[in-house]
Order: structure tokens, then C-alpha cells, then sequence
């Protein structure tokens, strides 16, 4: 187990390195941040100062060291924008995420579990069938048009909900809603399945002969094997949406993570891209290491690095 | 064949009482096959051919009107059968006045293309880099498997803007972005497929008679993985419909006056706050639909190609 924890540990390393190499020459492929920062009519001397002051004068390899070794200490590096410790402005964006994220994961799991498994213990009966057409519809409807349709319904014509921002709770509701839709639709598909086949199993059967009410054969018996796998899906959901809910955010006015990387995307923030993708990657490479690790853990069944 | 203790099992339980009526064995067959899917998608093809003759303003006609250029003074006309619609405009119009049904016959001619060609590429790169990574193994297995865990460390629609900032964003770019994006899966569910198919006797015969490698990897492994590599790629047709258009909604995509539904939804933002709601409704229902079909047509095709999955 030591032996397998070190190995992914190491991989997980190599991936990040590549994924730093990868963002920090793609990033700067984009074109000169220089030009966008400098007033127009700004001569060539002055352009040639403001990227000395950047350190973008030197090479692409002095500049990638320069960067790793910084980052070494942990530091990511000043905003080019901003001018502030990209860390810090990171640290302020990352409550807006966790919010988000946090009340899209809710909705999904709270609407999501118990949908698939009344679909898997009513299997094909119209329950499960409507359960099917909405996992389906929910799989198949843009996160970002669920949220103009939810806009137009609840913010323009019924004027329930505020169109944009946040603070209150009444700003997260729409947002949440919109990213949740998908990941209740992959939860119920996910626990339905499961549970079907952990009703198909012997000590299910073994359960119901001794003469077990089907309730608690269910709820006991069924539900807590049915559920692992769909818990360690919803938590890596949760590094993802935390990381890749742009397009909600930008519509939304909601100022996350994503918005703060499409910022930093359009207006060539060389710094703040490299540390939202590194340390998006961070979280996602990590919350799956945990995850695989957790699942053994749980599941004495499963045994790594034999 | 004597079949008939089977039968009369089966008439004693009375299993083979109940033979539902004509209909209803037609109604099934075609609601649990893939007739809506295959209809829903050839619908779109045919929309997507005959655009020039089915559209109600076509690109090079005599009308003043093109999927690309309106009129000011009929902007923002709600459908035709509300109050203050035009019979001219079946669908309204949007914020430059062009007509809104004109667009989304166009539209679909952009979403099939790039949806097919982008997973013509993503399905190339991410078979090849499977095939490779399963047979081959050692450090190539390596390079690739660390290839997707990175890949899998950024959110794809996230990667897939950052591409679109790095090159000039028009249709072929977009395919390639996403082609880019999108070949993990097929990579790690076939490099998997190849890791046993590597172990059968046919292959090791292959090897004892002489054969390169390439040859075994292209005549004895790629045709017993094509099935899964087909049914991957129908599933993710409707991934990349949805991908190309949150980038044309961001304005990375296809670029605007172009009328992919993607860029449509972002011209309906602008009408949103007024309450034209004609302008982002039905560009959105169009790409569900198509996404809906896709996924039914690559779930039904999964489920037939696999009959162990047929029983379940």
C-alpha cells in the first residue's frame, strides 16, 4: 500500500510538471501581454522596459526556471494586472468557488441519490422511466443555457431572483441550479445502476430470505454498498466544478476561480493563469489520489499494488 | 431442432399467455431502438444539405435578408404567431434583424460539421495514442498514460478556451481544439481493450509467424477494438456539439457573424433583459435535442454491441 501511495504520488509529480510546462508555453503563445497593458501610443523603449519589469525580456527556458524555483517556495509570482501576489488574489476568488460548488454538489446529491435508487427499486415502472428521460435531459441541456432559461424565468419575467452577482443566497440559487442539473442527472444514472446491481447480489437475497423488511434491506443492506461509488464520483465533481464552471460564472457575474482564469486568459495575465491551472490541477490530481485511496479503505475488497 | 419442451415450460407458467397486441410490438421496437435518434440526426443532415433550398432566406438568393445580414428596423420581432410577429419572420428576429429560423437551418450545417470532424480527430489521436500506449508499453505506455493524467488535471472546457486564446478562433481551429481536448477517453478505454486482446492466441500466433508490430496493431488489433472505438465516439458526439458551442457562446468559437446556435445564444443575451426570450430559446432547444439524440443513438448502440449488456 506505502509502495502504491509513492508510485501515484510520483506520477501525480510527472503530471504536474507536464502540466506546468504545457500551460506556461501555450499561455505564451497567446501573444505579448505588453501590448495590452501599455497606453497606446506608448513607444518601443517604454514596451521594452515594461517587459524587463516582468522579467518576458528573457528566454522562455530562464523565465521557466525562474518560475519553477519560485514556485518551489511557494510563490506564485505577481499579477500582471493586478499587481498583487497572485496568491493572495487566488485566496480571494476561492470562497466565491467553494460556495458555487458546494451548493451545486448539494442540489445534485440531495435530488440526485435518492432519484436513482427509488428508480432502481422501482425499476421499469413509469418512475423509472420518467427518472430515465430526465437523466437523459439533464445530461443533454448546456449548463449555460440552463442558466439563461433559469434567467429569463426567474429573474426577467417573474423577477424572483437578482440576474447577477452575489452575497445573498438569493444570488446562488440560479448559478447552483444551473451547474447542479448535470451532475443530479450523472448522481441518479450512477446510483441507479449501482444499486440494480447490488440488488442483484447474493447477500441481498440472503437479506430477504431471513425475512428482512424490504425497507430495511434497502436502506441497511443495499444503500450503503450502492452509495460508495457514487460519493467518490461527487467528490471528484467537486474538484472539477470548483475549476471548470467558467461559462456559469461569466453569465452569472459570479466571481470564482473561473472567471478570474477567463480573466486572466483575456488579458494575457501570464502569472494568474499559471497558478489557477497549477493549482486547479493540484486539487483535481489530488482529490483523486484520495479518492482511490479511500476507496480501499472503505471497500476491504479492494487491494492496490499487488 | 426440437424446441418444444422449452415452449410447453413455458406456455405451463403462462409466460407466453399475454403476446401484446400488433402495435404495441411495433411501438416498442421502435421507441427502445435507435428510430428517434437516427430520425432526430438524419433530420439534422438533411437540414444541414438542403439548408440553401429550406431556408427561408437563403446565403446567395434575391432577398436582402442572409443567415449573416438583417435589417435594423425589424429587429428584435417576437415569432409569428405572437401579437406583434411578422409572417415573414416563422421564428422572429434578433437584435440586427435577420430571421432567427434562416440561422438555425444554417447553424446546423456548422454543428454537424465540426461535431463530426472533431471526433474524427479526437477518435484518430486518442485510437492511435491507445493502440500504441496498450501494445507497445514500456515508456511509450508511460508517456501517454501521464499524456491523460494532465490532461485529465485541467476541466475540459477550460483547456479547450485556452487553446481557442492561443489560435485565431474560426471552424477548422475549433475542430482541432477539441480534437486535442477530447481524445483521453478513447485512449484510456481502448489502451485498456488492447492490454487483453495483446494476450490471445491469435496475437501470439501472429508474432511466432513473423508479423511486424505495426502490422499486428493495424490487421489484429485495430478491427477488434473499432466497435468500441465507434460506440466511444458516438457518445461523444454530443460532448463536442455542446463543447463547440460554450466556446462560440464565449465568443472563442466560431466567430460571429457566422450563425453557429453557440454564437446565437450569445446574441440573445443582448434581448434577454427586454424579454425576447425567441432569441436564446430556440437555438438551445435545438442543441439539446440533436445532444439528446446522439446520446440515445450512442447508449443503444453501446447496449447492442455488447450482449452482455443486452441482458441487464
Amino acid at each position: 500500500m506505502q509502495r502504491y501511495i509513492l508510485t501515484r504520488l510520483f506520477y501525480a509529480f510527472i503530471s504536474l510538471m507536464l502540466l506546468s510546462v504545457t500551460i506556461f508555453v501555450m499561455i505564451r503563445i497567446t501573444g505579448d501581454p505588453v501590448v495590452l497593458m501599455a497606453d497606446p501610443g506608448a513607444k518601443e523603449e517604454d514596451l521594452q522596459a515594461l517587459r524587463k519589469e516582468l522579467g518576458l525580456d528573457r528566454t522562455y527556458v530562464e523565465q521557466y526556471v525562474i518560475f519553477i524555483t519560485k514556485l518551489a517556495r511557494g510563490d506564485f509570482g505577481k499579477s500582471f494586472m493586478y499587481r498583487i501576489p497572485v496568491f493572495e488574489l487566488y485566496m480571494q476568488r476561492l470562497p466565491a468557488s467553494i460556495q458555487l460548488a458546494g451548493a451545486a454538489m448539494a442540489i445534485s446529491i440531495i435530488l440526485g441519490i435518492p432519484l436513482g435508487i427509488f428508480a432502481a427499486v422501482r425499476v421499469n415502472t413509469w418512475l423509472d422511466s420518467f427518472c430515465n428521460v430526465f437523466g437523459n435531459l439533464g445530461l443533454a441541456t448546456p449548463s449555460f443555457w440552463l442558466g439563461i432559461m433559469l434567467m429569463l424565468v426567474f429573474a426577467v419575467n417573474l423577477q424572483w431572483l437578482p440576474v447577477q452577482g452575489s452575497g445573498t443566497l438569493k444570488h446562488i440559487i440560479m448559478p447552483a441550479v444551473a451547474l447542479g442539473l448535470v451532475f443530479t442527472a450523472a448522481n441518479m444514472r450512477l446510483a441507479r445502476s449501482a444499486m440494480l446491481e447490488v440488488l442483484g447480489s447474493e447477500y441481498i437475497k440472503l437479506a430477504r430470505i431471513k425475512g428482512l423488511t424490504e425497507g430495511l434491506v434497502i436502506l441497511k443492506h443495499a444503500f450503503k454498498n450502492a452509495i460508495i461509488p457514487v460519493l467518490t464520483f461527487a467528490c471528484i465533481n467537486f474538484a472539477l466544478i470548483m475549476n471548470g464552471s467558467v461559462v456559469v460564472e461569466s453569465i452569472f457575474a459570479w466571481p470564482g476561480i473561473g472567471r478570474l482564469l477567463y480573466e486572466g486568459i483575456s488579458s494575457r495575465d501570464f502569472p494568474v493563469v499559471q497558478a489557477t491551472v497549477i493549482l486547479g490541477g493540484v486539487m483535481i490530481i489530488f482529490v483523486n489520489l484520495l479518492v482511490d485511496l479511500l476507496y480501499a479503505y472503505i471497500d476491504p475488497r479492494i487491494r492496490y499494488g499487488q | 431442432m426440437d424446441s418444444s419442451p422449452v415452449v410447453s415450460a413455458g406456455d405451463a407458467f403462462g409466460a407466453y399467455a399475454s403476446v401484446p397486441p400488433f402495435w404495441r410490438r411495433v411501438a416498442t421496437k421502435m421507441l427502445g431502438g435507435p428510430m428517434i435518434s437516427l430520425g432526430i440526426l438524419g433530420g439534422l443532415v438533411f437540414v444541414a444539405v438542403f439548408a440553401d433550398f429550406l431556408a427561408p432566406y437563403p446565403y446567395n438568393g434575391t432577398s436582402r435578408y442572409t443567415p449573416e445580414v438583417g435589417e435594423l428596423r425589424n429587429k428584435y420581432l417576437p415569432p409569428m404567431w405572437q401579437a406583434r410577429g411578422k409572417p415573414q419572420f416563422i421564428l422572429g428576429t434578433d437584435q440586427q434583424g435577420r430571421d432567427i429560423l434562416t440561422r438555425l437551418i444554417y447553424g446546423s450545417r456548422i454543428s454537424l460539421k465540426v461535431a463530426v470532424a472533431a471526433v474524427l480527430v479526437s477518435g484518430v489521436i486518442g485510437t492511435a495514442l491507445g493502440i500504441l500506449s496498450g501494445y507497445i508499453g514500456g515508456w511509450v505506455d508511460m508517456v501517454v498514460m501521464r499524456l491523460t493524467d494532465s490532461w485529465l488535471a485541467l476541466p475540459p472546457v477550460t483547456f479547450a478556451i485556452l487553446l481557442a486564446a492561443v489560435v485565431k478562433p474560426n471552424e477548422w481551429n475549433i475542430v482541432v481544439i477539441l480534437g486535442v481536448v477530447y481524445w483521453t477517453r478513447y485512449a484510456r478505454v481502448l489502451r485498456g481493450e488492447v492490454l487483453s486482446l495483446k494476450e490471445r492466441d491469435y496475437v501470439r500466433l501472429a508474432i511466432v509467424a513473423g508479423c511486424s508490430r505495426l502490422r499486428i496493431m493495424w490487421t489484429h488489433i485495430m478491427p477488434n477494438i473499432a466497435n468500441s472505438a465507434v460506440v466511444l465516439a458516438t457518445l461523444q458526439l454530443g460532448v463536442v456539439v455542446i463543447a463547440e458551442a460554450t466556446l462560440s457562446f464565449l465568443g472563442v468559437g466560431v466567430p460571429s457573424p457566422q450563425p453557429a446556435w453557440g454564437v446565437m445564444l450569445n446574441d440573445g443575451r443582448a434581448g434577454l433583459m427586454t424579454g425576447s426570450w425567441w432569441l436564446s430559446v430556440f437555438p438551445g432547444l435545438c442543441i439539446v435535442l440533436v445532444v439528446l439524440a446522439a446520446s440515445a443513438l450512442g447508449d443503444w448502440f453501446r447496449v447492442w454491441s455488447d450482449p452482455q449488456l443486452r441482458q441487464l
